[in-house]
């Protein structure tokens, strides 16, 4: 088993480098801490998993990685670029074109149809619509949803809407995706689909993946875990060892 | 990502159909009884627009048109001797009782214009001559008066006949005119004429009409006239507008007008702003899930007042619209009153620009304090 501060000591391109981060939130008069001086790293090329139990500190963790949370101590490193010397409007605009999510709920917009949820990242980055939609709709073909690009979320069933999750989160080609608990909300067939597709899809020489999950099924898909416990990372190896550990 | 408010917003069908519906209701309220307070108070100063006289001279205790004090027919001399006076002439106003032929009543505002010049003669004559007003007995009646008389069984025409205050008048042309605020038919006739038919009193004469000489304005000539002992003289729109100043400060109108208009505001306020807060609650997760995907403030600023502002200027334009169509039905039967300056659309739309802000504001106020981590939750 590794330590945590050796998991950045990685073979490949470093995507990813958290050092010795605190993250506490108010609580009364004593704070809660969430990250408890975590030092944790991905490597581009990777699926890196971050597990444990609830409330461990793994979505806060993922949260601070892609910018959207802000951190008491420490630094972190995206591809580079230190998120703490970066304002916010700078941290806004680096995730937008950086960073790809798919959310636990899929978050995908009911009122808008399935291309129009793809192309979002796209117009957000000041592509027009209609180049935006056509790129969707190419990705959206690339994932199997090339025939229902009108209908709307509603109209599909959980596996599909991960899928177009996955394609929203892959349309503006970021060099991080971040995945949260992408399975919690599909069967066990169906989430071991959707972790298939990402990691055929998502999985490139130059992107850095990151999933948070406590579900023990789809560990086989990564290739680095890290698992944490009360705010801390406390074990961070190869996947293959993770399970001999 | 304009686009993208505006079809979050259109395909949210039932929250759209209610934004719509209730800034359309409040718009069609505030702007149809807005019109219908400035129609009332066009209505209060009828008289003034009906004769159309530059310069009108009353006792000096008068404060509006309807108000009349009668004055001594001496006066009439006393104006024509003030330097610059073109030309005066008395002028007769009073409300008398018109018996018809079925022994019915009707309050008529009797009109006795100046013998020789016919000054402050109706602006339009839709049947026979002005100057048969010169026969025996002869009466102009206008439209409200034929309305009237119709209602009752009797077709008024050229040689009706029918009697005010016991003496007979004889219809020798009609004529239309500016309703009057209580809403009683315009008859003219000479002013000669006017004093037989009213009630006799010490003083009869109601007012002094004149026109300034060239080089000298109404409100120059009236300032000189008011110098007079007894008299005031009033140029033609300050009449017009003290007479509507009086109704507004004198009567339970505005209030009664003005509460309408506050409820307008109310219910645009309660259901655009509730519902607008719904509509933004409900995209929560979803606007969270933009702003963590590089959606800054800026951005969901614009696309939220975009929402707010499409359905007010909806809204806006089908009330309007509906209060124009309104207008347009009532103004041809001249009842309730009705008019819409341009102020009016543009008091509503203020009222509606207020409320879009509001709505977008504390929609925007649950944006602001979102954390785009709240989506990982």
């Amino acid at each position: 088993m590794n330590s945590p501060d050796a998991s950045i000591a990685v073979s490949g391109p470093a995507a990813v480098a958290v050092r010795n981060v605190t993250k506490t939130f108010p609580n009364g008069d004593t704070p809660t801490y969430a990250l408890r001086d975590v030092t944790f790293g991905a490597r581009c090329g990777e699926l890196t998993m971050i597990v444990g139990p609830s409330g461990c500190g793994k979505t806060t963790l993922l949260s601070v990685i892609c910018g959207t949370l802000a951190i008491d101590s420490g630094s972190i490193e995206v591809f580079g670029k230190t998120l703490g010397s970066m304002s916010n409007a700078e941290v806004t605009g680096f995730r937008s074109r950086n960073v790809g999510f798919i959310f636990q709920q899929f978050n995908l917009i009911p009122t808008l149809t399935v291309v129009e949820n793809v192309s979002i990242p796209l117009i957000l980055q000041g592509w027009n619509y209609r180049k935006a939609e056509e790129k969707a709709a190419s990705i959206l073909e690339d994932v199997g949803l090339g025939s229902r690009l009108r209908s709307f979320p509603k109209q599909f069933s959980g596996g599909q809407q991960q899928r177009v999750a996955i394609s929203r989160a892959l349309v503006h080609d970021p060099k991080l995706i971040i995945c949260d608990e992408p399975t919690a909300s599909l069967d066990a067939k169906t989430g071991h689909h959707a972790l298939e597709l990402l990691k055929k899809s998502a999985c490139a020489p130059d992107r850095c993946v990151i999933v948070v999950t406590h579900d023990s099924r789809i560990f086989s898909f990564a290739d680095w875990i890290a698992e944490m416990e009360d705010g801390r990372v406390v074990k961070s190896c190869p996947a293959a060892e993770y399970h001999h550990a | 990502m304009l686009r993208i408010a505006l079809l979050m917003l259109f395909r949210d069908r039932a929250k759209y159909m209610m934004l719509i519906v209730g800034l359309t209701f409040c718009s069609l309220l505030m702007t149809q009884q807005a019109s219908v307070f400035c129609g009332l108070m066009l209505w209060t100063s009828a008289t003034v627009r009906n004769i159309g006289a530059k310069v009108w001279v009353f006792d000096a205790k008068v404060e509006q048109v309807n108000e009349v004090i009668p004055l001594r027919e001496i006066e009439v001399t006393r104006v024509r001797g003030v330097p610059g006076v073109q030309w005066a002439v008395p002028l007769y106003v009073g409300i008398e009782q018109a018996r018809l032929s079925d022994g019915s009543f009707q309050n008529v505002q009797l009109v006795g214009l100046d013998t020789a010049t016919f000054v402050g003669r109706p602006m339009e004559i839709t049947r026979g001559r002005i100057e048969d007003l010169r026969l025996p007995d002869a009466v102009i009646i206008d439209q409200v008066g034929i309305a009237k008389f119709r209602k009752k069984g009797i077709t008024i025409d050229i040689g009706t006949t029918f009697e005010i205050n016991d003496k007979t008048a004889r219809v020798v042309a009609l004529c239309h005119a500016n309703r009057s605020f209580l809403g009683q038919p315009y008859v003219y006739t000479t002013y000669d004429r006017a004093l037989q038919f009213a009630k006799p009193q010490r003083k009869m004469m109601s007012c002094v009409l004149a026109e300034p000489k060239p080089g000298v304005t109404a409100s120059e000539l009236a300032e000189r006239i008011s110098r007079l002992p007894g008299l005031r003289a009033y140029e033609r729109d300050d009449l017009f507008w003290d007479t509507i100043w009086w109704y507004i400060k004198n009567t339970g109108i505005p209030i009664s007008f003005g509460t309408v208009v506050l409820m307008g505001v109310i219910v645009g306020i309660a259901i655009a702003g509730q519902t607008f807060y719904l509509f933004i609650l409900d995209n929560l997760r979803y606007l969270a899930a933009l702003k963590a995907m590089g959606a800054r403030m800026p951005i969901l600023a614009a696309m939220v007042f975009l929402q707010s502002f499409s359905v007010g200027f909806i809204g806006f334009g089908l009330g309007v619209g509906l209060t124009s169509i309104f207008g347009y039905k009532v103004l041809k039967i001249e009842q309730p009153p009705f008019f819409m300056p341009w102020q009016v659309p543009v008091f509503v739309a203020g009222i509606i620009i207020l409320i879009c802000c509001f709505s977008a504001a504390i929609g925007l106020r649950q944006i602001a304090k979102l954390e785009p981590a709240v989506v990982f939750k």
